[in-house]
């Protein structure tokens, strides 16, 4: 019972907070849906599911996609990349770790003034092939490889 | 409770680097404690970073981005005085908005 009206009190307070911001439009409820977390191209187990799921289909390798990262990574757990794409309209760019779990790491969308870059920190299982995809504006996908080597991998412990 | 987001911007030109440190755990759900608990997943899904209240990058995340991840973004048109925002919803629908005003 104590629980249920807990619940009750969250639910009404956040609410709350939320309802004037619904009405200036800082909020707008389609900006929140179209937000969704992907889970099913996330939860994917190989790269081309999560590819696949994510709504890329047949990447064509790009030298215009430029990958700057270590050659070798001596902690798995932190491994740096550089992601830079040098083609017109790029508006998304994702980041595969081919031989973790979860092979998608990171969707980005880019809009406004925005540049098609991202730095991120990535866990990586072992030595492996990162990808990086770039989709530009006329839904064509690109991709670029990175081998990296990992001495101590990031994802037990 | 959350940490805050540190938001770091350089104009340099006509490009500004943005550099955004999110404090998480990011717990992926594998790992175990001393007891041999497993750790529940705790980790960033989603966040955006907003240029006067615009937004210019709209992220989702996994598991696999490291603990306390730093990211880091360009943009152009950014200029003096201008409001940068950062907001992340994480798994357990905890959210974290953090703002600063350029110099």
């Amino acid at each position: 019972m104590m629980e249920f009206r807990r619940k009750l009190l969250k639910g009404g307070t956040s609410l709350a907070l939320l309802a004037p911001l619904l009405g200036t439009g800082l909020l707008a409820p389609t900006r929140v849906l179209a937000a969704d977390w992907k889970r099913d191209a996330f939860s994917a187990r190989n790269a081309s599911d999560a590819m696949k799921l994510a709504g890329i289909t047949s990447p064509i390798e790009s030298r215009d996609i430029v990958i700057n990262a270590p050659e070798i990574a001596e902690n798995g757990a932190k491994v740096e990349l550089e992601i830079t794409s040098n083609l017109a309209n790029t508006r998304r760019l994702l980041v595969f770790a081919d031989k973790n779990p979860m092979p998608l790491c990171a969707d980005l969308d880019f809009s406004g003034a925005a540049l098609p870059y991202a730095k991120v920190q990535l866990k990586m299982a072992e030595t492996m092939r990162v990808r990086a995809i770039a989709k530009t504006a006329d839904g064509k996908s690109h991709v670029a490889y990175r081998e990296i080597k990992v001495t101590l991998g990031g994802c037990g412990g | 409770m959350t940490e805050a987001i540190k938001i770091r911007a350089q104009i340099q030109g006509e490009i500004t680097d943005i550099r955004i440190l999110m404090q998480h755990p990011m717990e992926t759900g594998q790992r175990r404690d001393e007891n041999g608990k497993s750790l529940p997943t705790h980790f960033i899904q989603v966040f955006t970073v907003k240029h006067n209240g615009q937004i210019i990058v709209d992220g989702q995340l996994n598991t696999s981005i490291s603990r306390n991840p730093l990211f880091a973004f360009k943009s152009k048109g950014i200029r003096p005085g201008d409001k940068l925002a950062v907001h992340w919803t994480d798994n357990t629908g905890a959210q974290r908005q953090d703002e600063i005003t350029l110099t």
